[in-house]
């Protein structure tokens, strides 16, 4: 008799234990990729709701969250260490939201699905990734600045100097440093671009090569956080912008003084 | 502005901020409603201060756009609303002030430099109270939708 209360009480605290984890989860992933606070509070307290937790509460912040529901489990904690940008793990998480809520899949499949993509990070081809950084430079110093002739030189700048970015973020994971340094380099083919007569202007090479670089996520967010009443995530993430934005400045500053 | 220099505003702005999308890795469903989104606003805020509404102005009604614009894609597509917002505010980004800011502190004019920040400033606090009404107009369209149900 003991026996079976007690397995009928753990296969409750299973359950509790699975959708705690679930919800972690997605929170985490969602917060890692860049997504902004009210969406991760919406999602988890959803998947929750529709697991059969009658009640859940949450505590949501940029570097962790807290959750508990009334159930066999206590609260638990899930920190955030890393942050980077992959809007399409936000959507699939989105997603995967949806078709639990449509019973479309069970909370076991919900789970290890979560636990797989967060295993997985699937980018597009670098290649496609260098174009694109090219072709957000090109483009937008035209747009800003009318020189047709820079066009080429820009793109090429900008590919290379979101190259040194990309390169350093991998190998130093300090964002900053690299911003810096892709910032620094852009400088330098500038300068040496005009020297060379690739082209006529270091100013409109600079605007349209920095702006890969530019940290529109956490812009965003910020603005979004702060708007949602999350006066904690939304500050923070301002800062986050704020010292991307003076490291790419300081890198171009330090070019044009001694260049 | 000739019709030439329009088409190649266009093409810039949706080429880029498709393009931006790629670099954070937005999936390929929404890349393309997302460049149109970047377009409209840019071109909402081109046409304010070609009809000499002002650059602060400009930036306002292009973010507000970008801001409902978003909605009804989010909505329609079904996905988050942050997939079409992020890359489309990167054609209003004050990359050229910022950069003559830099520049001109780098170089000691601070009387320019000043100059350009208060414009960097503006244009920053523009375009986030842009998003700011653009929240307004969603939360009110969100209760009218729930009324009606």
């Amino acid at each position: 008799m003991l026996r079976e209360g007690k397995d009928g009480m753990s296969s409750q605290k299973k359950r509790d234990q699975l959708i705690l984890h679930t919800a972690l989860t997605a929170g985490r992933i969602m917060i890692e990729n860049g997504s902004e606070i009210e969406r991760v509070e919406d999602t988890m307290t959803r998947i929750a709701h529709n697991a059969g937790a009658q009640t859940s509460q949450l505590f949501v912040m940029i570097t962790g969250i807290l959750m508990a529901i009334n159930g066999e489990v206590g609260a638990q904690i899930e920190p955030v260490k890393r942050r980077t940008f992959d809007l399409e793990k936000i959507a699939v998480v989105n997603d995967l939201s949806r078709q639990y809520a449509d019973h479309k899949i069970d909370l076991q499949q919900f789970s290890n699905r979560l636990d797989h993509l967060d295993s997985v990070s699937r980018y597009f081809p670098f290649w496609l990734q260098l174009l694109a950084a090219a072709l957000v430079s090109g483009p937008l110093e035209v747009v800003f600045r009318h020189n047709l002739p820079d066009f080429w030189i820009t793109c090429v700048v900008g590919m290379l100097g979101w190259l040194v970015y990309y390169l350093l973020s991998k190998f130093i994971q300090i964002r900053f440093l690299s911003e810096f340094a892709a910032a620094a380099a852009i400088g330098v083919l500038a300068v040496l671009g005009v020297h060379m007569g690739l082209g006529n202007s270091v100013d409109d090479i600079i605007i349209g090569s920095v702006m890969p670089l530019v940290p529109g996520v956490p812009i965003t967010n910020s603005v979004r956080d702060i708007l949602a009443g999350n006066l904690v995530s939304g500050p923070a993430r301002g800062v986050e912008a704020l010292v991307s934005a003076a490291a790419i400045g300081f890198g171009i500053a330090m070019i044009l003084q001694f260049m | 502005m000739t019709v030439v220099q329009f088409l190649v505003e266009v093409a810039g702005t949706y080429v880029a901020t498709l393009a931006f999308g790629i670099l954070i890795n937005i999936p390929r469903r929404a890349l393309n409603v997302g460049g149109w989104i970047g377009v409209l606003g840019y071109l909402l805020y081109r046409f304010t201060v070609l009809g000499g509404g002002g650059y602060v102005v400009g930036n306002l009604l292009g973010a507000v756009a970008i801001g409902v614009a978003s909605l009804q894609a989010a909505k329609f597509k079904k996905m988050p609303m942050i997939l079409f917002n992020i890359p489309a505010i990167v054609p209003l980004v004050p990359g050229g002030q910022a950069y003559q800011m830099v520049k001109n502190f780098a170089l000691g004019q601070n009387d320019t430099a000043f100059n350009y920040l208060l414009q960097v400033v503006m244009i920053s606090g523009a375009i986030a109270f842009g998003f700011l009404l653009s929240e307004v107009v969603n939360r009110v369209q969100r209760r009218v939708w729930r009324h009606r149900r």
